[in-house]
C-alpha cells in the first residue's frame, strides 16, 4: 500500500525517474535504495525526501509552524490512522471534523504533503462511511473531496462519491 | 507561547528536555493527565504546544522539532528517519513495556516486548560509531525509563551519554520526580490498554482496574500497613481521616522514603445493616449504594493526598472466598460453638431486628424510648428481648420473640494461644500505650464467645448448609476485607499475608476499633491456623474533636467529607494542621482559631518565611545560581544542629511519633530563620569580598537546608514538598539519599547550581475569613446530599 502510494506522489511531483523501493518487516514500511547513501526507511520521512528532491520545499510547510504542523499529521498518520481500531474510527473523526471546522488544508493555508498522506491513509476509512456518517463529519468530508479532486493527487484510489445536497435534515454537529 | 505537560508522563520528557537545550522562551504549565488541553481532540493528550499563532501541536516529536527550528537547528532527513521509527516502533513497544513494569509489575518480563526496538537501536548506534544519533536531536530519542533494560552495549554507551546532560537530568527530575518508574504510574492508569497485552479487567472501584505483583524484597524491610476501612455509608469527617487514612499515608510515604518496601492498603467497609436500611430507603440496591458511595470515599482520600498502593472495597468475591476459607478452618479446627440466640423478629417487615431498631420500654427505668442494646437514660446494656412493649422502629408492629442458630467464636479456647503472641507483639512491636490497655482490660474482663453470625441478607454468605440463609456478623467479616483487598490487588497477596517472619504489619485506627484488631481477628487468624501474619504494631489514636463539642453529621457540627475542598484552603494546610494536632497521647481538638494560627505562625513566618528567603537571595543577590560555600566554626555548628534534628525526626518517625517528628522539621528551619537574622545576608552582599563570601555561604548554606526540609516534608505535605524541588530545581536523588540510614544531611545543592522560580508557599488566613468558616460549620448547616 505504502509503495502505491509514493509512485503516486512522484507522479504528482512530477518526478521523472521513477525510484526503487522495497519493504522491510511485518509492517511493511516502505525503503528507498538510495544509491549514493544508506537505505531510506520509513513513509513520512521518504515523503519528505521526494518533496525535497522534486524541489518542491513549500510542500513541507512554509514557515516553522506550519512545518512543525505537517510533521505532526505525518506522524499522526502512520501511528493512529494506520493502526486504528473500529473503536478508534469515531475518535479519529471526530477530532479531524473538529480540526478542520476553520481549516482548508491541514496545516498552513495551502496544500501540503500532510494533505496528500493523510488522504490516502484515511481514503479506506472515508469509503466505507454511510452517506449520514459523511455529513455528521461534515468538515472532514469536504477536505477530503477537496484533496481527492485536487490536481496530481488520487492516481490509485478510486473516487469517493460525496453528496452536495444534504439529505439528512441538518442535527448540530 | 506556552507548553502543557504532566508529571509521570513519559511523552513530556523529550519536551522539557529540548526546550531548556535550545533555550526556547516559552512559559510551562503543569496540568493533570485529564486535562484536554488541545481543543479539538477528545482524549486528553500531553504535551501539548500553544503556538503563538493560537494552533496546537500536540505530538511530542513535533514540539521538539518545532523548538529546534525555532532557535536556528533544522532537522536533517537522517533525523527524520529516527524520529518515524521512534514514533512507530520505539513508543509502542515502551508503552507496552511501561504498562507491563508499572501497573502489572511484569518488570522482568519486558526484555522480549523491547528486544525489537533495542536490537535496532544498537544496530545503529555501532553501525554508525557516533556518540549521538544525529549530532543535535538526540533528546528525541529520550528513553530514560531504558535504563532498566541493559543487556545492549552501544544503546547503554549512548544512553548514559545522553542521560547525563543536564537538560535530560532536569527533565526527567521533573517529570518522574524522583520516583522512577512509579512516577509514572498515574499517567499510566489512564491510558488504554496497550493492544497486545491481556488486559484482565478486576472490580468496579474508582481506581482504574490495575493488577500489581508487589513482590516481597530479601534484602530490605517488608512493611505492610492498613488503615481501618471506613464504613461505606458515613461520609469522614476530619476525625476519621487524621485517625486512619491520614496518619497511615504520613507513614507509608515516610517509608518508602527509607527505602522500605512498602504495601498500603485500604478500603470501604460496606456490609452490614446500615447500608441495607440506606439502600431501602434510597430505593436502590445495597450493591448501588455501595458503589455510589464508594466513589464519595475515593475522591475524598484523593483530595487529601492519601497514596494507597490501593483502595478497595469488601464486597468482593474474593472477600467471600476468603472469609469462607477461615471459617471452614475454624470451624475444622474445632473453634466454632453452636447456640440458639432468641431474637425478636418484625413478621410485617418480614426480619430479624437488630437491636438499634427495636425501641420499648426499659426494664429497669421505665424510660419508654429504650433502644434494643442500651437504655439512653440509665445507660444500662440490656438485651432487647427484655423490652417491655417492643416495637418494630420502622413500622411500629410488636415483633416476636424468635429462636435463631448461629455460630460463635470460641474466644476462651484460643485465650492462651492469643496471650503468648500479644505477649511477644506488644513487647517488641511499636504499640501505642492506649492500645496496649485497651487490649489489657479486655483480657482482665475475660474473653467470651463472640457471636459471628447474624440473619441479614446484606454480608459474606456463612456456607455451612445449617447456617444457608445467615451472614457473617460483620466485625468477623471487616478484617478480613485487608487480606481480600489485598488479592484484588496483587495475586501474590498470601506472600504478605501468610508471612509473619518477612513481612511486618502495621494497623492503624482509632482507640475503639482496637479490641477488634487485637484480640477478635487475630483470634480468627489463630484458630483458623495457616500461617497467618498477625499484626506488629498497633497504632490507635485519641479522638480528634470539634471546637469545644463532638463532630456530628445530623446536626450539621464539624468538617465532613469535601467541605474541607470547599473552604479555598489546601489539602496540604489541612494535612499540616490535623498532623500537628493528631490525638496521641489524649483526646485533641480541632479548631479554627488554631488553624489559623498554626498556618499564620508556623507554615507562613516560619517555615515559609525561611524557604522563601533562602531562595529569594540566590535569585537576587547570586543571579539564580547557588554560590561557593566556604563553612566557617558557626556554619558547622548549625550544620551539626541540622543533623542532630534529622537523626531525632527519623528516630521518632520510626516508631510512628508522626506529632512529635513534624516539631524537627519547624525546628530547623526555626535555626535557619535565626541564622539568617543574624549574618544578614542582605547587607553583606553589598560590602566587600569577605563579606559577600559570607552571604555567600549562608545563602548557600540556607538553600540547601531548604532542600531537606523539602524532603523531611514529603510524608506530611507532599505537594508543597514538591513545589519547594521544583523552585530550587533540585536533583531528584536528594529525595531517596537524605532519609537513609541514620540520616545524612548532604549538599544536594552544589555552588553553580541554577534555581528555579521562587514564589512564596503559602497564604495567610485571615481573621475574617476563620470567622466565617467557623459559622458555616458550627451547625446551622442545611442537610445535604450526604445525609445518612
Amino acid at each position: 500500500m505504502a509503495l502505491r502510494e509514493l509512485s503516486s506522489l512522484e507522479k504528482y511531483l512530477g518526478l521523472k525517474k521513477p525510484n526503487k523501493y522495497s519493504t522491510q518487516g511485518d509492517k511493511k514500511v516502505p525503503v528507498l535504495q538510495n544509491n549514493n547513501g544508506p537505505p531510506m526507511l520509513g513513509l513520512a520521512t521518504i515523503a519528505c525526501h521526494l518533496a525535497k528532491e522534486a524541489k518542491r520545499p513549500e510542500l513541507l510547510g512554509d514557515t516553522a509552524e506550519s512545518r512543525a504542523v505537517v510533521q505532526q499529521w505525518l506522524e499522526y498518520r502512520v501511528t493512529k490512522l494506520d493502526s486504528c481500531t473500529k473503536e478508534d474510527i469515531k475518535f479519529i473523526l471526530k477530532d479531524l471534523n473538529l480540526y478542520l471546522q476553520d481549516k482548508v488544508y491541514l496545516a498552513g493555508n495551502r496544500f501540503t504533503v500532510a494533505d496528500t498522506l493523510m488522504y490516502y491513509g484515511i481514503h479506506p476509512l472515508i469509503v466505507d462511511l454511510a452517506i449520514q456518517e459523511k455529513e455528521q463529519y461534515v468538515n472532514v468530508t469536504r477536505w477530503f473531496d477537496h484533496i481527492q479532486h485536487y490536481p496530481g493527487v488520487r492516481h490509485h484510489l478510486p473516487p469517493v462519491v460525496v453528496l452536495k445536497n444534504r439529505i439528512y435534515t441538518s442535527r448540530h454537529h | 507561547m506556552e507548553l502543557f505537560v504532566s508529571e509521570g508522563n513519559p511523552h513530556c520528557l523529550k519536551v522539557l528536555a529540548a526546550l531548556e537545550v535550545t533555550g526556547v522562551q516559552c512559559s510551562v504549565q503543569y496540568v493533570n493527565h485529564e486535562e484536554r488541553v488541545v481543543p479539538f481532540l477528545s482524549r486528553p493528550t500531553l504535551p501539548a504546544l500553544l503556538l503563538p499563532t493560537g494552533l496546537h501541536l500536540f505530538s511530542s516529536n513535533a514540539i521538539c522539532r518545532y523548538l529546534f527550528e525555532v532557535s536556528g537547528q533544522e532537522c536533517s532527513e537522517f533525523c527524520n528517519q529516527w524520529l518515524e521509527w521512534e514514533a512507530t516502533d520505539l513508543q509502542p513497544a515502551l508503552l507496552q513495556a511501561l504498562y507491563m513494569a508499572v501497573l502489572q509489575g511484569k518488570g522482568s518480563e519486558v526484555s522480549t516486548v523491547l528486544q525489537g526496538p533495542l536490537k535496532f537501536l544498537d544496530q545503529s548506534l555501532s553501525k554508525g560509531g557516533m556518540p549521538y544519533l544525529t549530532g543535535v536531536q538526540y533528546p528525541h530519542v529520550q528513553q530514560f525509563y531504558l535504563s532498566v533494560f541493559s543487556e545492549h552495549k552501544s544503546v547503554n554507551g549512548w544512553f548514559d551519554r545522553v542521560a547525563s546532560i543536564h537538560s535530560c537530568l532536569s527533565a526527567a527530575q521533573k517529570v518522574l520526580q524522583g520516583k522512577g518508574l512509579q512516577g509514572m504510574k498515574s499517567y499510566m492508569q489512564r491510558q488504554p490498554a496497550p493492544q497486545s497485552s491481556q488486559g484482565r479487567n478486576t472490580q468496579p472501584c474508582n481506581c482504574n482496574p490495575i493488577e500489581v505483583s508487589a513482590r516481597l524484597s530479601e534484602g530490605k524491610r517488608n512493611i505492610l500497613v492498613t488503615s481501618a476501612l471506613p464504613y461505606v455509608n458515613n461520609v469522614p469527617h476530619l476525625g476519621n481521616i487524621i485517625g486512619c487514612v491520614l496518619s497511615a499515608d504520613v507513614f507509608s510515604r515516610y517509608g518508602r522514603l527509607r527505602g522500605w518496601n512498602l504495601l498500603f492498603v485500604c478500603g470501604t467497609d460496606e456490609y452490614g445493616t446500615a447500608t441495607e436500611n440506606k439502600a431501602r430507603e434510597e430505593g436502590l440496591t445495597p450493591q448501588l449504594i455501595c458503589d455510589k458511595y464508594h466513589a464519595v470515599h475515593s475522591s475524598i482520600y484523593k483530595w487529601f493526598q492519601i497514596d494507597f498502593d490501593f483502595f478497595g472495597r469488601t464486597t468482593t468475591e474474593k472477600q467471600t472466598e476468603i472469609a469462607q476459607d477461615i471459617f471452614w478452618r475454624l470451624h475444622k479446627n474445632g473453634f466454632l460453638v453452636e447456640d440458639t440466640v432468641e431474637q425478636l423478629r418484625c413478621e410485617q417487615c418480614q426480619r430479624f431486628l437488630a437491636d438499634r431498631f427495636v425501641e420499648g420500654i426499659c426494664p429497669h427505668c421505665k424510660y419508654p424510648e429504650a433502644r434494643g442494646d442500651q437504655c439512653d437514660k440509665c445507660g444500662r446494656l440490656i438485651n432487647a428481648v427484655e423490652l417491655r412493649e417492643p416495637q418494630c422502629k420502622v413500622c411500629r408492629q410488636t415483633p416476636v420473640i424468635r429462636s435463631s442458630k448461629h455460630l460463635f467464636l470460641d474466644l476462651p479456647k484460643l485465650e492462651t494461644q492469643l496471650e503468648q503472641w500479644l505477649e511477644k507483639s506488644t513487647s517488641t512491636g511499636d504499640w501505642t500505650t492506649n492500645a496496649k490497655q485497651i487490649t489489657r482490660s479486655w483480657l482482665r474482663d475475660g474473653l467470651k464467645p463472640r457471636c459471628i453470625t447474624r440473619d441479614l441478607l446484606w454480608g459474606t454468605p456463612v456456607p455451612h448448609p445449617d447456617f444457608k440463609e445467615k451472614v457473617f456478623y460483620v466485625w468477623f467479616d471487616a478484617p478480613i476485607g485487608y487480606l481480600s483487598i489485598t488479592a484484588n490487588y496483587t495475586d501474590e497477596w498470601e506472600k504478605w499475608w501468610k508471612n509473619p517472619h518477612q513481612v511486618e504489619l502495621y494497623n492503624f485506627m482509632a482507640k475503639d476499633n482496637v479490641p477488634f484488631h487485637s484480640v477478635v481477628f487475630p483470634c480468627s487468624l489463630l484458630g483458623a491456623q495457616d500461617n497467618y501474619t498477625l499484626v506488629s504494631h498497633l497504632v490507635a489514636t485519641e479522638y480528634l474533636n470539634y471546637e469545644d463539642t463532638k463532630f456530628s453529621k445530623s446536626r450539621g457540627v464539624g468538617v465532613f467529607g469535601d467541605m474541607a475542598k470547599d473552604t479555598g484552603i489546601p489539602a496540604d494546610v489541612w494535612r499540616f494542621y490535623l498532623l500537628y494536632v493528631r490525638p496521641e497521647g489524649q483526646d485533641s481538638a480541632f479548631s479554627w482559631a488554631d488553624m489559623a494560627l498554626k498556618n499564620n505562625s508556623e507554615l507562613l513566618n516560619n517555615l515559609g518565611n525561611f524557604i522563601n528567603r533562602a531562595g529569594m537571595f540566590v535569585t537576587k543577590f547570586f543571579e539564580g545560581c547557588v554560590p561557593v560555600m566556604e563553612l566557617q566554626q558557626e556554619d558547622k555548628k548549625l550544620l551539626a544542629l541540622v543533623g542532630w534534628e534529622l537523626q531525632q525526626y527519623i528516630q521518632l518517625m520510626d516508631k510512628v511519633k508522626i506529632r512529635d517528628a513534624l516539631k524537627h522539621i519547624l525546628n530547623i528551619s526555626r535555626h535557619g530563620n535565626q541564622y539568617i537574622q543574624v549574618n544578614e545576608p542582605w547587607k553583606n552582599i553589598k560590602g566587600g569580598d569577605t563579606e559577600r563570601q559570607r552571604a555567600g555561604t549562608v545563602t548557600g548554606v540556607s538553600v540547601n537546608i531548604a532542600c531537606l526540609l523539602s524532603v523531611m516534608l514529603m510524608p506530611y505535605m507532599p505537594e508543597v514538598s514538591q513545589t519547594i524541588r521544583n523552585q530550587l530545581n533540585a536533583p531528584q536523588s536528594c529525595v531517596s539519599t537524605m532519609l537513609q540510614g541514620n540520616g545524612t544531611f548532604v549538599c544536594s545543592l552544589c555552588a553553580g547550581h541554577r534555581i528555579g522560580t521562587v514564589s512564596p508557599l503559602f497564604q495567610k488566613l485571615e481573621a475574617d475569613q476563620i470567622e466565617a468558616l467557623k459559622k458555616r460549620f458550627g451547625g446551622q448547616q442545611v442537610f445535604d446530599v450526604y445525609d445518612a
